[in-house]
């Protein structure tokens, strides 16, 4: 048996990569709300739930990674990164797919319809909120090329770069939210009242999608700053 | 002095023996720490990497050996105690090799990373001290190579931090990273062949018979230095770019041009190796061999005898030959995440480091000068994880390995001398 080399202990788990697989389920988790909101909208809840299943099972798959990526940061590591930050990343990762199993799971149960008026502008909202997801994704996987370039130069710019536009994005979600929450109350009066209220709750999850993706986003760029 | 008439040259066999399986163990063992860089970032396939160890490794230990052997030889103990009782010395360095051979294997059963330089200097040590006398050891000197211990992992980790803030400035940090990197990359050929041949030069070929000045030193190191980035520079411009590959992976193809880059450092790295650690093996038998044929008398100014570093040398090769490849492989793999551009730099300076360790005479561990030269580019956020109970676990190895050794040592000597 060869002696066990020092030299090769010193090398841990990247944790890079895995974060990275973690937010690529993130990001697939959450675009299976379109699909989602679509039968829901045109009540086909047999094939809705079928949606809502899958993505339960994402965001186990995205539960597991992230405690996978716990297990390959253990203290003593020495990385171009602050550790604390990193699960703090995952974490926050970690929420939307939380928030989207929310919002099906709400849907779901309540079979709760979305008004026909109302659905076009609807998806339109959910479908830039998912844009913020993918834009924050783009933001993670850049961590690969900060990584290579020992976080400094260029790359750093592209990312900033990245990261203003997210909040772009965000902005406008937020624009999108008010206009959608003015239709939602000239139509109240024609709903059932309880189905508006739970209407507003799910406008305002699918929203804190894309403020999550923003934190993350600024979250990253704090540690640039930082390293 | 009857029994080194008598028995002088059973010793001599029996040393050999001791030393060639020391040195066997070197080249099984430690070879592959200092290659695996090259293997675990794909820049060699295990069998170049055995192949260019076999070359280099054998190299370094002829050609830049010898301070580093006598220092073993006679640099940790003062001589003059052993003057009238030469055959105590002889004891004690045949018991050394024993001590620092069984602490390897015993170390190596239960898998604990100890370094054969520190076994055998505390053997030596342990010998000396409590078998003879104390003050026939050279504290000064042991103090020195302790030290440096400590300070050529904090050098090669310091330089290997500034060779890779320079690459990112000069190659990676640029709008075109591969025009970029096939202009500078030769430039790093050059250094490494420049302070490894000078070192050379300088210090290790006089026992070949070749002397030169200092001036002339230089200007044949800058020769080969140059030779070396001409052929690198060739090398490189046959390589293949393929613009597709950046567009998956960042940097694919200048990880491409680093990877020629690697197979310098690779060598270098190898026969910076072969160059202190042939030493741990042989200067105990060199020094066996010198009392044995000068009829026990023991001459400071004696010059080494001329096959005992090539047995050195072959014992490393044979050890790699016959187990290398086993040892690569285990190693190799566990450090995907080291790319060519990372690990150039870590073996760079570490080749370097240790280098100038062996012309000074010191003797080292080449895996632990690694292991802070990969600190050092971690320390440039340049890996993504590293683990820092490495570092603890080197600091237990100085403080456990140096007192088994002695103590081993000490058994061993009072077993011969009552056997004679």
């Amino acid at each position: 048996m060869p002696p066990q080399s020092m030299f090769k202990n010193l090398f841990a788990k990247s944790p890079i990569e895995p974060i990275k697989n973690h937010m690529d389920t993130v990001t697939k988790c959450s675009e299976l709300l379109i699909p989602f909101f679509q039968k829901c909208s045109q009540g086909h809840w047999v094939e809705a739930d079928k949606i809502r299943k899958q993505i339960s099972s994402l965001e186990r798959d995205a539960d597991s990674l992230k405690r996978e990526i716990r297990l390959v940061l253990p203290k003593g590591l020495f990385m171009p990164m602050d550790r604390g930050e990193l699960l703090q990343l995952v974490n926050r990762q970690d929420k939307i797919a939380n928030t989207v199993k929310d919002i099906s799971g709400r849907m779901y149960g309540r079979q709760l319809q979305i008004p026909l008026q109302f659905s076009d502008k609807f998806l339109l909202y959910t479908e830039q909120c998912i844009n913020a997801v993918r834009q924050s994704q783009k933001v993670v996987h850049g961590l690969e090329e900060l990584l290579e370039l020992g976080f400094r130069g260029k790359e750093v710019d592209i990312i900033t770069e990245m990261i203003m536009e997210l909040e772009d994005i965000e902005d406008d979600t937020d624009s999108l939210q008010i206009k959608l929450r003015r239709q939602l109350l000239a139509l109240e009066s024609s709903l059932n009242p309880i189905d508006v209220i739970f209407l507003y709750q799910i406008l305002e999850w699918v929203g804190s999608l894309a403020d999550h993706a923003e934190i993350l986003g600024t979250h990253l760029e704090l540690m640039l700053i930082r390293s | 002095m009857e029994i080194i008439a008598h028995y002088g040259n059973l010793l001599i066999f029996f040393a050999a023996i001791v030393g060639f399986f020391m040195a066997w163990g070197i080249g099984a063992n430690d070879v592959a720490n200092a290659m695996g860089t090259s293997v675990g970032s794909k820049a060699l396939t295990i069998k170049q990497a055995i192949i260019i160890a076999m070359i280099f490794e054998f190299a370094g230990a002829y050609l830049a050996g010898g301070e580093v052997t006598s220092t073993i030889r006679k640099g940790i103990i003062n001589s003059a105690y052993f003057i009238h009782t030469p055959e105590l010395l002889v004891y004690g360095m045949i018991s050394a090799l024993l001590a620092a051979g069984t602490w390897l294997l015993i170390a190596s059963y239960y898998g604990w990373p100890v370094s054969t330089t520190h076994s055998i200097v505390g053997a030596i040590i342990g010998f000396s001290a409590v078998g003879v006398s104390v003050d026939s050891v050279e504290w000064g000197e042991v103090m020195g190579i302790v030290g440096s211990w400590v300070v050529t992992p904090l050098i090669a980790g310091w330089i290997s931090y500034k060779i890779f803030m320079s690459s990112q400035k000069l190659i990676f940090n640029t709008s075109d990273p591969i025009k970029n990197a096939k202009k500078y990359v030769p430039f790093y050929m050059f250094l490494a062949g420049f302070v490894l041949s000078l070192v050379t030069i300088t210090k290790g070929l006089k026992h070949v018979g070749l002397h030169f000045s200092f001036i002339e030193s230089l200007e044949i190191a800058a020769a080969i230095g140059l030779v070396v980035a001409i052929i690198g520079r060739i090398y490189i411009s046959t390589i293949k770019i393929d613009p597709e590959a950046d567009q998956s992976m960042h940097y694919a193809n200048v990880e491409k041009i680093f990877a020629a880059l690697m197979i310098v450092t690779a060598c270098a790295m190898a026969f910076a190796h072969g160059s202190n650690d042939v030493a741990n093996a042989i200067g105990p038998l060199a020094a066996v061999v010198n009392i044995v044929q000068n009829n026990g008398i023991i001459s400071g100014s004696s010059q080494l005898i001329w096959w005992i570093l090539p047995l050195g040398g072959v014992g490393i090769i044979l050890g790699l030959a016959i187990f290398g490849h086993r040892v690569m492989a285990t190693i190799g793999t566990g450090i995907t995440h080291l790319t060519p551009s990372r690990g150039f730099a870590a073996e760079l300076s570490a080749a370097m480091t240790v280098v100038i360790a062996s012309g000074t005479g010191l003797p080292i561990s080449t895996t632990q000068t690694l292991v802070g030269a990969v600190l050092g580019v971690g320390m440039a956020h340049g890996i993504a994880a590293l683990n820092l109970n490495v570092v603890r676990s080197i600091v237990i190895s100085w403080v456990v390995t140096l007192p088994v050794g002695a103590g081993l040592s000490i058994i061993f000597f009072y077993i011969l001398k009552a056997v004679f």
